[in-house]
This record gives C-alpha cells, sequence and structure tokens, in this order.
C-alpha cells in the first residue's frame, strides 16, 4: 500500500496541509472557483441511505439540472441546506445537556440519591440466597494482629460481660433478652472468608459464630418482614435486608481466629456477613429487632452510603 | 469502507461552484453516545479517583504504603461517600452509552467504518511513520486510518473491561467467577485502575488528535457532516 499522489512533506505536520488549505478558502468566503474534480473522485457510488435521505430535499431543491455539470457524479447540497441540516443535526445531539442537571445544587443530592437507589435495587436483585462466598484455605489467612480494628468512634464502648445479653424486639415470637450462652448453643459455624472495607482494603479472616438465620429460628422470626436492624454499645446501628440475614454464611459471631472475639474486633457478638460491605457488620451488638419498616438504616447509610452494599 | 462524499455548491446569480466537500461521517446515535460517554467517564474517572483516595494503595492495610496521595483537587464527590454515590450513578450511565452504542454500531453496519480488522494491519506502520517519524502521508480513503481504526477499537475493548473489572470489584461475591478471573477481589480493583490509566492515555492522544486536525474534526462529532474529508 504505497501512497502514489503522494508528495513528501518538509513540515512535520504538513498531512493536514491540505485540509487546512480548503479551510482557508472556506473562511474567506469561497473565492476559489471550483473544487478540482480530481479532489473528490472515488467512494461517491456507494451512497449510504443516510446520505440519500439528507440529500434528497436538495433534488427537489434550487440547483438548476442546466448548471450541473456532467463530471459531477456526487450528490450535492447547497451551503444554505448544508447551513441547514448542521444546525438541526447539532440540535439533536443537545439532549445530552439534560446530564448538565448533575451540575446544578439543587438537584444533584436527589439525583444522586437517585441513582445510589438504582445501584441497590439492582443490587438487591443480584443477591442470590444459595450462591456462597468464596471461602479460604488457612494458608491464605490475614494474620489476626494485620486485621484491622476500623472503630467509628471508640476502640472499646467497655461493654460488662457478665451483665451482656441481645435484647430482641418486633416481628417475634420470643421478644426478651438472649444470653451469649443461649447464641453459642446454636450449631456453630466456622468460616474463612474474605473482609472487604467499603474504603478498598480487604483481609481473609477466620470467623465462628452461630448463623443468623438459627438464631431468627430460636427467637421465632416473622421470616416474612423485610428487614433486620441491629443497634452497639457504641451507638452504631445497622440494618440487614431479609434475604442477607438468611443467607448460610450470615453469622452472629463471636470467636475469631478460634479465640472469643476480642474487646476491639466487637466483642461479645457482632455480625459477620461475606456478602456485605464491612460497614454493614456492626461490632457490640446489644439489641436485634425484627422489623418491616426502618426509622433509620445505619449509622454510614444516613449519611450517604449506599443501604444495601452487597458484595 | 467510507461515507459518501456530497459536494457543497454556492449559487450567484447563474454560475453554481463547488465550494467545500463533506460526508456524513457520525449518525446521531452514535454523536448521543459519544458525548453522553465523554461525560459519564469524566465523572467516573473523578469519582474513581476520589474513591482511590480512601485506602491509596493495592497492598496490605496493615502496615498501608500508599502507592499515591492523589490531589483532592482532581476529585469528584468530596468524600468517600459522596464519591460513591457519583461513581454508582453515572455507572449507568456510562454502561448505558456503551451498550447503546454497540448495539447500533453492530445493527446498522456502521461498525464497519471503525472496527479494526486484518485488512488495516499493512496500512499501521506507515501511519506510524507518518504520525510518529515525519513519514509521508498516507492516502487518506476512509473516515479512519488503520490506526484511528486500531485506537477506536481498543478503547471499546478497555470500555468493555473497565465495566467488567468494575463488576468484579462491586460484586465480588455475586460474580465470584469474573473476580476470580482477575485473582480475586484484590487484583481486580488494580486492574479496574489500570484500565481507568489506559483509557486515560487513549483519551489524551484523542485529544491532542483532535487538536491537529482542527475544526471540522470537532464539529463532524457534534452535527455528524465533516467538512472537507480527506478521502
Amino acid at each position: 500500500m504505497e501512497p502514489e499522489n503522494n508528495k513528501p512533506d518538509g513540515e512535520p505536520k504538513g498531512g493536514e496541509a491540505k485540509a487546512g488549505d480548503q479551510e482557508a478558502v472556506e473562511r474567506n468566503g469561497g473565492n476559489r472557483e471550483a473544487a478540482e474534480p480530481a479532489a473528490v473522485a472515488p467512494a461517491a457510488s456507494e451512497s449510504k441511505p443516510q446520505v440519500a435521505a439528507e440529500s434528497k430535499p436538495i433534488q427537489t431543491e434550487a440547483v438548476q439540472p442546466k448548471l450541473v455539470p456532467p463530471r459531477l457524479t456526487q450528490p450535492t447540497m447547497s451551503n444554505r441546506r448544508f447551513a441547514q441540516v448542521s444546525r438541526r443535526e447539532l440540535l439533536k445531539v443537545a439532549p445530552v445537556l439534560v446530564l448538565g442537571a448533575f451540575a446544578i445544587p439543587k438537584f444533584q443530592e436527589s439525583l444522586l440519591k437517585a441513582g445510589l437507589g438504582v445501584s441497590d435495587w439492582m443490587s438487591a436483585r443480584l443477591f442470590r440466597r444459595g450462591h456462597l462466598a468464596p471461602t479460604f484455605a488457612e494458608a491464605e489467612l490475614t494474620p489476626f494482629e494485620k486485621f484491622p480494628i476500623n472503630g467509628y468512634d471508640v476502640e472499646d464502648p467497655g461493654v460488662i460481660f457478665e451483665n451482656w445479653t441481645l435484647t430482641v424486639s418486633g416481628a417475634v415470637q420470643k421478644p426478651g433478652d438472649y444470653k451469649l450462652e443461649q447464641i453459642q448453643a446454636l450449631p456453630r459455624v466456622r468460616q474463612n472468608t474474605r473482609h472487604i472495607c467499603v474504603e478498598g482494603w480487604d483481609v481473609i479472616g477466620r470467623f465462628g459464630g452461630a448463623r443468623l438465620s438459627d438464631f431468627l429460628q430460636m427467637i421465632g422470626a416473622d421470616t416474612s418482614a423485610r428487614f433486620i436492624s441491629v443497634a452497639c454499645a457504641d451507638d452504631y446501628y445497622e440494618s440487614l435486608d431479609m434475604a442477607t440475614a438468611l443467607h448460610p454464611q450470615t453469622l452472629l459471631c463471636y470467636e475469631m481466629y478460634d479465640q472469643p472475639l476480642t474487646r476491639k474486633h466487637g466483642a461479645p457478638l457482632r455480625l459477620s456477613i461475606p456478602t456485605k460491605v464491612g460497614y454493614k457488620q456492626a461490632k457490640y451488638l446489644t439489641d436485634l429487632k425484627v422489623t418491616n419498616v426502618l426509622e433509620k438504616v445505619g449509622y454510614w447509610e444516613d449519611q450517604g452510603y449506599s443501604e444495601f452494599y452487597g458484595l | 469502507m467510507s461515507s459518501a462524499v456530497v459536494e457543497i455548491t454556492r449559487t450567484k446569480g447563474e454560475e453554481t461552484e463547488t465550494v467545500a466537500r463533506a460526508a456524513y461521517e457520525h449518525p446521531l446515535p452514535v454523536r448521543l453516545c459519544h458525548w453522553a460517554n465523554a461525560i459519564s467517564l469524566f465523572v467516573m474517572v473523578g469519582s474513581g479517583l476520589q474513591i482511590f483516595r480512601a485506602f491509596p494503595s493495592f497492598g496490605a492495610k496493615i502496615p498501608q504504603k500508599d502507592l499515591l496521595n492523589w490531589p483532592k483537587s482532581f476529585a469528584i464527590g468530596g468524600w468517600l461517600g459522596g464519591a460513591l454515590q457519583w461513581h454508582l450513578t453515572f455507572m449507568w450511565i456510562y454502561i448505558a452509552t456503551g451498550l447503546i452504542y454497540l448495539g447500533y454500531q453492530i445493527f446498522s453496519g456502521h461498525y464497519r467504518q471503525v472496527l479494526f480488522t486484518h485488512k488495516d494491519i499493512p496500512g499501521v506502520w506507515p501511519m506510524v511513520k507518518h504520525y510518529f517519524f515525519f513519514g509521508p502521508k498516507p492516502e487518506a480513503r476512509e473516515a479512519y486510518n488503520p490506526l484511528q481504526k486500531q485506537a477506536y477499537t481498543t478503547v471499546i475493548g478497555l470500555g468493555v473491561l473497565s465495566v467488567l473489572t468494575g463488576l468484579a470489584v462491586w460484586k465480588p461475591v455475586q460474580f465470584s467467577w469474573l473476580a476470580w478471573l482477575m485473582g480475586g477481589f484484590h487484583w481486580a480493583r488494580l486492574w479496574h485502575f489500570l484500565t481507568m490509566w489506559a483509557i486515560l492515555g487513549f483519551v489524551f492522544g484523542h485529544l491532542v488528535m483532535v487538536v491537529l486536525h482542527g475544526w471540522n474534526n470537532f464539529v463532524s462529532m457534534l452535527t455528524g457532516w465533516k467538512k472537507n474529508p480527506e478521502y
């Protein structure tokens, strides 16, 4: 593919000269006599449908047939018509400016809230009850001392273990205060799962505890209710959709790395949910409620984080 | 495949003369998708960099070694939560424009104008010589030269990759097979980041070429009509 009628150019961007020249001619008011036919030779015969459509009106328009030179095989368009068509086509692109609404402070917040709502809605659709989060071998575990501690307020709210109970309320048959021993009496699950923080870091930890679904069964929860909400000793609060609450890997966690949960990791009881991002996995649980209506979603969600954030 | 060229004429009294040539290169769906995608890409990159600021590393959390501390002035959203709102909103616009574009290109056959195929391979090196080594300019026969086709085809692939790596980061459990392909969530996050830089590399080259090729080229993505095309 050797370029034939191509003269080597001295200047670096010389290739643009041709187009530039024609443009200059245009700007000077089109004073040039006529475009040389050689420049407009091939490719014209395979006229595309939309071009045909665009040029159709022209045939009905002014251009007198006697003035069209016989050598001209291309469709033609008057410069006025071309300006008109260009303007019309430009206007058709204008709908894109609708996105500018995101730049208007008045609309921005509600638009972003709606967008996040779409993502949360999609997240809930994508969630599959039977689909398990990947589990890992012992060798892949992040060493316990390198498992980050992300308290939102204090590293240890000073829970007095002897007095601790989990207070259950809402749509359950057996509300009341449950002791840790009652939760530990449920079948114990130990799993090595990935803990992913909304910030972007991730670790693989070993978590042990009772399935939340087993506990919900024990308290006689109405599992047709929509949410589980929890409150914590450090005033953190969270909520879970029922589908995730019933997921087999969702734990009321009282062990990490086969040891009782430490104070910094949320003793005596926390949530471990491998299908959710970290901030949904509340520590220092004190209250659990089964409900259809959430007054508050969660500490971070109420400041603008995703409500569902399923992984 | 090239767009048909139309002659623009000017009638002055009895005389009609050809004053320019023009070709309809970019159908409306392509133009709409181009600009909506450009806006959404801008927001995705800006908010993505703000998200990255929350943990600017691809290593362990403890001890944390920052890869680079991205300046706040080049980020969108103000804080992690805000940036996530922008990111998780505009990703739908980004995906939608990509799907509409691809669907239109495939079903209209318009993709032939831009898709890089084996026929374009011999023309790549002459274009590289022309662009980077002051070589002679190969004759232009169609709307896009082989190098342009290669760039535009590659960036579509990168766009698809940005969505796939993003899905693996957003849903590493539901799309665990996708995350697994990328080496797990941890690496998917790195791939997502690298894909962004690759796309930014394209955008840089694209903008340079738009400036070099001038006004008519820029206008063609607005009106669809390229005045005085080189072919």
